[in-house]
């Protein structure tokens, strides 16, 4: 049976016909229609479970208010919990009802969502009459004010929109629009709902675009001027087995009527605490309901309204009250009876309004107060947030202004308070449909001791569903505060956060996912090494490693990683090193900076050298380590570590800017200016010298730390003696444009010598078998230089460096401090695991707490032996080497010994090649 | 969201900066003098009063300099703006 009325429908267009698909059965609709008014013209009201209780629930409400109406989307990729009262019709648009919790689609989010910045003078909130006239008062009153209207529906209006044309209301509305078209600095929103405002003038809003590519936009909007005419949202009434379909808000239940010209019911009852509830209850008797009674909490009523509904003879109780509802016995639990203190009236609809609470949701995000309002029957804005002063102002009904529909003005009577918290089972009473939340819930928490709102919230959940207690809450609010024998406005509201609406993670990412969703940083040499596998390194790519072909296909990790090492500790490596960072400091001062910066002394650096520096925060943590190069008496190079380098260079320059000013220092990054190439392995030299040859590159003519510029392959080159391996080492510094020139340069010089290009994961085995820590790897901010047994890279004749002071304290000096060890699985061939927790060997793992002593920070399987071995910060390690422990992971204990940090070459003989 | 006025840039959403905290803490200038109690209200003490406030701003991801500005923490009101932020 259709409920559809064969006239009117101020939002369907009747000449588009959609069919959409509910539960695997089709439903027809028109184009304008929500998936709520085309299942109610279905006469189809059951649409999901009570997340608990499992009973039926059908559409209460008709737009962002409704508790109750929520569906799964299974079209266009699908869509967990959507509101049926907002969703718009489309064809091809498939839902299934779902009880209480949607679940998350299986397959990506494919839907195409967009991200937009808007600029204005003034943003009027909510397309209403009160709205309309801030906006065209806005744009005619000061010239050249770029003014934008949001607002949720599909038409502008709001209530005036829902009156008939002739009626004042009507033709005022029309005034407006026709002014507004004139206006050429107005620009309008449409099915766009504010859904947070962050203060300073900033909101953000969710368009809805049913016809566009991207079906939905995120609209950030920056304005000086916010004007809040957000409206009310209708609250219900409460009673026994108040959440039957059939059940519907009064106003919610008219606007079906002119809206999508569905009846939503054959038969009903109205109850009603304030004016607005009659004017529905004429209206569905207008459209064909039969209203066998309107009862009012009120005890008065004059008036027109109370004459309409006389001359359609239609019985009006005064001080009347619902008590409970009675419904049918199959699975739709279809409302069938009304109990109420005036009798009991067989009906399918029970219409029901409150009241109207002011949409304050925005007015409170940044900050404002509300107050309760016995004149409005509802809280209204009161004290706005105190950076919005002079940015904000609320107007029309969200301001608890009573007024703004002149066809209501005249005639209007005082609407009642009344919350109702004392007839019917309180298990039955429900005020939070959404989350089956009950007044014996509510009661639960004050007989626990709760009083405050935020507490009953918590404890109750009430009014953290999807709708956020919208048409509830502030029910709930009173009825607590009867409980409470407290006044309303004192108990107050919960607080209001963004966002207003449910966000989806889709539409927050807009186009930013996947491989936009963070910037990727590639090297200048990224060409010629993108055959391998990829390490993220911060935002780099770097190769993890360079597997070999062998007769079963590609190499595995370890498998590439140990031939990548045996190249560089008995032949020659090549490796792309260019997302270093790389700072260039120049000016008069660059020493006397550094020298504050590091903890070691640089300024007695000479032309032509570098130096290994360990920086460390003024708590004497350390924060980077890197080189720097002398490359004139007022130039400096300097490297830091490939994640740290922004942060390095932030640091120089709050240190130069806001301490040392007087400096004559200049900051610049310059690591996408410089290619770098690293060659590796005792036979580097020989492919440095086919390179260059015409420079000398012997140990005594160019020693370990020097660097010089020559011309490699013909490129105009910084080549720097520095190994980050252990083995004679070359870093051959280009200009980023040569850089594929350089790698191919050197791959065929060395090819001769078989060199190998290696990746991350085999410098990481070099330097961990170096003892060289990776700082935020091997330290963690609790680290010093002297607990990773760098004490030979900290001044002792400085005045003083940044994290000196620190390191003179008692607990810097402390015996067991945690410090940098070696370790080696007992049985020599057990791998031991990265993260894992030191403990006594043989401890109890079964009585908590186990004590423990440090914790390995990086574990490889295989070293130049081929011998598994890690590094580790233990308690006091410096003095335990020989000592067994137990390293635990996952509650399983691998016995290791703990050896000194490094385990390979220990004099450093082989840094001359 | 918070709007900061640079003074070289104009005003920009606060995204674009990072806070540096409380102004005026200057770094000692013979820390050795200090006695660890000192060195550690240097370190880790800062005001956060309920009112105006100087405070350093960075504008990272815009002409990188380092500027004090006196704010209101309740009403987020910015008073004076001025460049050096020592």
């Amino acid at each position: 049976m259709s409920r559809r009325l064969t006239t009117g429908g101020s939002r369907i267009d009747r000449s588009r016909p959609v069919m959409i698909t509910v539960d695997g059965r089709e439903v027809a609709a028109y184009t304008g229609d929500t998936v709520a008014s085309a299942l109610l013209a279905a006469d189809h009201p059951l649409l999901s479970h009570g997340i608990y209780s499992g009973r039926p629930r059908g559409v209460m409400g008709v737009g962002v208010e409704d508790a109750c109406a929520y569906v799964q989307v299974l079209s266009g990729g699908g869509e967990p919990m959507v509101a049926a009262t907002t969703l718009e019709v489309h064809d091809g648009l498939a839902i299934e009802r779902i009880a209480g919790r949607g679940r998350l689609p299986s397959d990506d989010d494919t839907a195409r969502h967009d991200t937009l910045y808007s600029h204005a003078e003034v943003a009027v909130v909510g397309g209403g009459l009160a709205g309309l006239r801030a906006a065209v008062a806005a744009a005619e009153h000061a010239e050249g004010s770029r003014v934008l209207v949001l607002d949720d529906g599909p038409v502008l209006g709001g209530a005036a929109a829902d009156l008939p044309a002739d009626s004042a209301a009507g033709r005022e509305l029309r005034d407006l629009l026709a002014r507004l078209s004139g206006l050429d600095e107005v620009s309008v929103l449409s099915r766009t709902t504010v859904t947070g405002s962050h203060g300073h003038g900033r909101l953000v809003a969710l368009e809805q675009r049913p016809d566009g590519v991207a079906k939905r936009r995120l609209h950030h909007v920056q304005v000086d001027q916010v004007v809040l005419a957000t409206g009310t949202h209708e609250r219900p009434l409460v009673f026994s087995d108040n959440d039957r379909p059939g059940v519907m808000l009064a106003c919610a239940a008219a606007d079906y009527v002119t809206r999508y010209a569905v009846l939503p019911g054959e038969r009903a009852v109205v109850w009603t605490a304030h004016d607005a509830g009659l004017h529905a209850a004429v209206e569905l008797a207008d459209a064909g309901t039969e209203v066998v009674a309107v009862l009012d909490v009120r005890e008065t009523m004059a008036g027109p309204l109370a004459a309409a509904l006389v001359g359609r003879g239609i019985a009006l109780h005064l001080r009347a009250e619902v008590t409970g509802t009675d419904g049918s016995d199959d699975e739709t639990g279809r409302l069938t009876r009304v109990h109420t203190t005036v009798g009991t009236f067989d009906v399918d609809l029970l219409a029901i309004s409150g009241g109207a609470n002011p949409a304050v949701e925005l007015f409170s995000h940044p900050g404002g107060r509300t107050r309760w309002s016995e004149e409005v029957a509802g809280f209204v804005p009161d004290v706005p947030a105190a950076g919005q002063v002079g940015r904000e102002v609320v107007v029309g009904a969200a301001a608890g202004d009573l007024d703004v529909v002149p066809d209501w003005r005249e005639t209007l009577q005082p609407p009642a308070t009344v919350f109702r918290a004392d007839a019917g089972d309180p298990e039955l009473v429900f005020l939070d449909p959404h989350r089956d939340a009950t007044l014996a819930d509510l009661r639960r928490a004050h007989a626990a001791g709760l009083s405050s709102v935020e507490h009953v919230k918590r404890f109750t959940t009430i009014g953290t569903g999807a709708d956020q207690g919208r048409g509830f809450g502030v029910l709930a609010v009173g009825i607590l505060a009867q409980e409470l024998g407290r006044p309303i406005g004192e108990v107050g509201t919960t607080t209001y956060r963004p966002p207003y609406v449910p966000l989806s993670f889709g539409l927050l990412a807009g186009r930013n996912r996947g491989e936009l969703s963070d910037p990727v940083r590639v090297s200048q040499v990224h060409d010629r090494v993108s055959h391998a596998p990829m390490e993220d390194v911060g935002q780099w790519k770097r190769p993890w490693y360079f597997p070999g072909t062998t007769a079963d296909g590609l190499e595995e990790l370890d498998a590439s990683v140990a031939r990548e090492v045996r190249a560089v500790r008995t032949g020659v490596g090549m490796m792309d090193a260019s997302t270093l960072g790389k700072i260039l400091l120049q000016g008069s001062d660059v020493g006397v900076l550094l020298d504050r910066v590091y903890t070691n002394l640089f300024s007695t650096l000479k032309v032509g050298k570098v130096r290994y520096g360990v920086m460390c925060g003024p708590d004497g943590m350390v924060v980077d380590d890197g080189t720097t190069a002398r490359i004139s008496e007022t130039e400096w190079l300097m490297t830091t570590t490939t994640g740290n380098a922004a942060a390095v260079l932030d640091s120089l320059e709050e240190w130069h800017q806001t301490e040392w000013p007087g400096l004559d220092i200049t900051l610049t990054s310059v690591t996408d200016q410089w290619a770098v190439v690293a060659v590796a392995g005792p036979r580097s030299r020989d492919v440095v010298a086919a390179l260059a040859p015409q420079q000398d590159w012997s140990a005594a003519a160019f020693g370990f730390m020097d660097w010089r510029e020559a011309p490699v392959a013909g490129i105009p080159a910084r080549v720097m003696r520095i190994s980050f391996s252990g083995e004679l080492a070359f870093e051959l510094h280009v200009p980023s444009w040569y850089a594929a020139a350089l790698w191919d340069a050197v791959a065929e010089a060395g090819a001769p010598h078989g060199i190998t290009p290696y990746g991350t994961e085999t410098m990481h085995v070099l330097r961990a078998e170096k003892g060289f820590p990776i700082v935020g790897q091997d330290t963690d901010g609790t680290v010093t230089p002297h607990d990773l047994g760098m004490s030979w890279a900290v001044s002792r004749t400085k005045a003083d460096f940044m994290g000196m002071r620190s390191l003179a304290r008692d607990d810097a000096r402390r015996p067991d401090r945690r410090h940098l060890v070696g370790l080696v699985p007992l049985d020599g061939t057990s791998r031991i695991v990265e993260g894992a927790q030191l403990v006594a060997h043989g401890a109890d793992l079964t009585t908590f707490p186990v004590a423990m002593a440090g914790h390995v920070t990086s574990a490889y399987p295989a070293g130049h032996d081929g011998r598994p071995f890690a590094l580790a910060l233990l308690d006091g390690g410096r003095d335990r080497v020989g000592e067994v422990l137990d390293a635990v992971d996952d509650l399983v204990p691998l016995a290791v010994r703990v050896t000194g940090p490094v385990s390979y070459d220990e004099d450093g003989a082989r840094r001359d090649g | 969201m918070l709007r900061i006025p640079c003074p070289h840039c104009g005003e920009r959403d606060a995204t674009e900066f990072h806070y540096g905290g409380e102004a005026g803490v200057d770094y000692p200038s013979d820390p050795a003098a200090l006695t660890d109690g000192e060195w550690a209200a240097y370190l880790f003490v800062r005001g956060n009063p309920r009112g105006w406030f100087r405070e350093r701003w960075f504008h990272a991801a815009g002409c990188r300099l380092w500027f004090q500005v006196e704010r209101h923490t309740v009403t987020d009101e910015v008073r004076t703006v001025r460049e050096g932020a020592a």
